[in-house]
């Protein structure tokens, strides 16, 4: 391969132990990034798009068992690392912005505290310089230095600026790969857009690598150069964006487009599309689709063995045994 | 009066606000004076039978404070709240819970997590005293049905449900008395997209089936374009706009409307993220700007809108609170 993926991973499981047993959050995950690229991980609460954020970042629960074939970000097999040695990365090398800016800010702390606390830890900067160069990045987020914003704490700022203080913090130390965790979720949708600039603009500016994690498919098509669907632990469709929603080859992926109220032609009194039953256990021992119980399409070879993610002809993947013209050219 | 006067060829409305104000005292600071936060000022507002009315904003404008004064639960400061041309502050609570019900966001903390579903669903039939115990049982069955949830869940707790079967029981509880009007707060928000999906459509075959008037809260604008008929656009404590909601989503005429409706992200990949020149900051409720409120944020600001409160202009397309109309565009 001429260019060597920026991000590797293969064969990632993260297992928790809970109470019933063992619970695969994530299973058989295996996903490729180009330096700059930005993929997005879709999928509803309990798919395993955050814990596979989370296990990349190695940032698990301590009731988690992680294994994989493959973790390499840039020249760093993760699966090597110790923590303290992960540490050094986190910050530097790769960051991380959640969804609820409030809880991952340090509420007893000024803005201008945190901020500098990461550029004397991680470049070894002085206290004044650090100062300087928050103030400069919170200009560049969009947060004018004159209004004494390093002297705040984080319950002064609205959701907006403290997500915009979170971005300057994360990105400050110039890593290669950030990985945003439902940035705009807890965000009011005029703010939603303006963050979404801004995370897209300092993206394209400083060549970072991004993993968007999102339930938000409206967010997935605006951003995402590529989609990963996660359901059941599984990626079970992955391919380019306008692909993935033009022409969804997954019965969940399309199942899950049709759920969405489309402006221009949704109307009051009308029926959304659905996907009847809910999300399988992931408890214990697992065989066929995870889709097969709420699918349509289903049929007895579903629930056997689990389907494998096969590569298909325009180079997208789908785990599903049914190609689409056998699925809906037929109904 | 003809202020009130309505567009649904002058049929008395189901529920009407009147110049509706309502403040909280706010303390600034640990020894600061106390400050009058008003949260909704001066909202004129009727509800017709069979409507949908929507009520959009970004957070802090006093959607949910209007909603609460519309379930009775918190009493304006100045002006009255009409229930068929009764004030309801004046009618008792068990009067006005029996007309007026509401549906929360989130259907986690709204259940009482030790007592079965058959019991929360009964729980107003029982308050309200309506019927002996079987055919309160008979009741609370046929309604868990109409919601679709499935008898055996009777005996069952709320933590042995999922988060939409969840919302379904607080529907059912909210429909049970046979209520005209339910308050939907956010009902779909804390849920994932296809589970929203079926609680929306459970509303929509509901209000046919029942004759329902909702009252919907929601941030989301495709949730609101898929359900409303009428919008009622919030801003700062103040309806800037309201119209029919086919109207007002391909003709805004507010410039807080228009920008609202561009910050909507839909599934397009043909699209990009959309612009918009709002400035980054929500003002201050509790020293809102002069004249007209949004004027600091909005693109199109004129020099009298800095000074002068925008006139309401009642026309047969709606109602818009903007100097801007009296300029040709």
């Amino acid at each position: 391969m001429a260019d060597a993926p920026f991000v590797s991973v293969s064969g990632l499981d993260i297992d928790l132990e809970v109470p019933g047993g063992r619970l695969h959050a994530v299973r058989d995950s295996s996903f490729d990034i180009a330096l700059g690229e930005t993929l997005c991980i879709v999928g509803e609460s309990g798919s395993g798009k955050s814990m596979t954020a989370l296990g990349l970042m190695g940032l698990l629960p301590s009731n988690a068992h992680r294994s994989a074939r493959r973790l390499r970000v840039g020249n760093h097999d993760l699966l090597s690392l110790n923590r303290r040695e992960m540490a050094d990365l986190m910050g530097r090398e790769m960051a991380m912005i959640f969804q609820e800016p409030m809880t991952s800010l340090n509420p007893c702390y000024t803005v201008g505290n945190q901020m500098s606390e990461m550029l004397i830890r991680h470049l070894r900067m002085g206290r004044r310089p650090a100062l300087t160069l928050a103030r400069d990045w919170l200009d560049r987020v969009g947060i004018p230095p004159t209004a004494g914003r390093l002297d705040q704490y984080p319950h002064q700022l609205s959701g907006g600026l403290r997500q915009r203080v979170m971005i300057a913090m994360m990105l400050m130390c110039s890593p290669k790969l950030i990985i945003a965790d439902e940035p705009t979720t807890a965000l009011d949708v005029t703010i939603q857009a303006q963050i979404l600039h801004l995370l897209a603009g300092l993206q394209r500016e400083l060549g970072i690598t991004m993993i968007f994690i999102t339930h938000d498919l409206g967010v997935v098509s605006r951003i995402a150069d590529r989609v990963a669907v996660m359901y059941a632990g599984q990626i079970v469709e992955m391919g380019r964006t306008r692909e993935i929603l033009r022409d969804p080859q997954h019965p969940y992926t399309r199942g899950l487009l049709e759920c969405v109220p489309a402006p221009g032609k949704t109307r009051p009194g009308a029926h959304l599309g659905t996907i009847p039953g809910t999300v399988p256990s992931l408890v214990g021992q697992l065989s066929g689709c995870g889709f097969a119980g709420r699918c349509p399409h289903a049929a007895v070879g579903c629930r056997g063995e689990i389907p494998a993610l096969t590569v298909r002809a325009d180079g997208r993947q789908v785990r599903c045994l049914f190609t689409p013209d056998a699925l809906w050219s037929a109904a | 009066m003809n202020q009130h006067a309505n567009a649904n060829g002058g049929t008395e409305p189901l529920l009407e606000l009147r110049d509706v104000t309502r403040s909280f005292a706010v303390k600034s600071g640990l020894f600061g004076p106390t400050l009058q936060l008003q949260a909704v000022r001066g909202v004129n507002l009727s509800v017709h039978r069979g409507d949908v009315l929507a009520l959009v904003g970004e957070s802090g404008c006093g959607k949910t404070t209007l909603a609460r004064m519309l379930m009775g639960v918190l009493p304006p400061t100045e002006g009255e709240i009409l229930y068929r041309g009764q004030s309801i502050s004046k009618s008792p609570l068990a009067e006005r819970s029996r007309h007026i019900q509401a549906v929360f966001q989130d259907p986690y903390s709204s259940l009482n997590p030790r007592k079965t579903i058959g019991s929360i669903v009964s729980l107003p039939l029982r308050v309200h005293r309506q019927g002996g115990a079987a055919s309160i049982r008979e009741e609370t069955l046929r309604m868990m049905d109409m919601v679709g949830l499935p008898a055996r869940f009777f005996d069952s707790y709320p933590n042995q449900l999922s988060g939409g079967q969840r919302q379904r029981v607080a529907i059912a509880r909210a429909l049970i008395l046979k209520p005209e009007i339910v308050i939907c707060d956010e009902p779909t928000s804390a849920l994932d997209v296809s589970v929203q999906s079926q609680i929306l459509n459970l509303l929509t075959d509901l209000r046919r089936e029942l004759n329902l008037t909702y009252v919907l809260i929601s941030h989301n604008l495709g949730v609101i374009e898929h359900m409303a008929t009428e919008v009622a656009v919030m801003y700062l404590g103040r309806i800037v706009e309201k119209a029919p909601g086919t109207a007002l989503f391909s003709q805004p005429r507010h410039p807080y409307t228009d920008a609202l409706l561009s910050s909507v992200i839909t599934p397009d990949p043909d699209l990009g993220i959309p612009t918009i020149d709002l400035g980054v900051s929500f003002p201050n409720a509790l020293s809102p700007p002069s004249g007209c409120a949004f004027h600091p944020r909005c693109a199109r600001a004129l020099d009298r809108c800095q000074r002068i409160a925008p006139p309401v202009t009642h026309d047969s397309k709606g109602t818009v609170e903007c100097h801007l109309l009296d300029v040709a565009p």
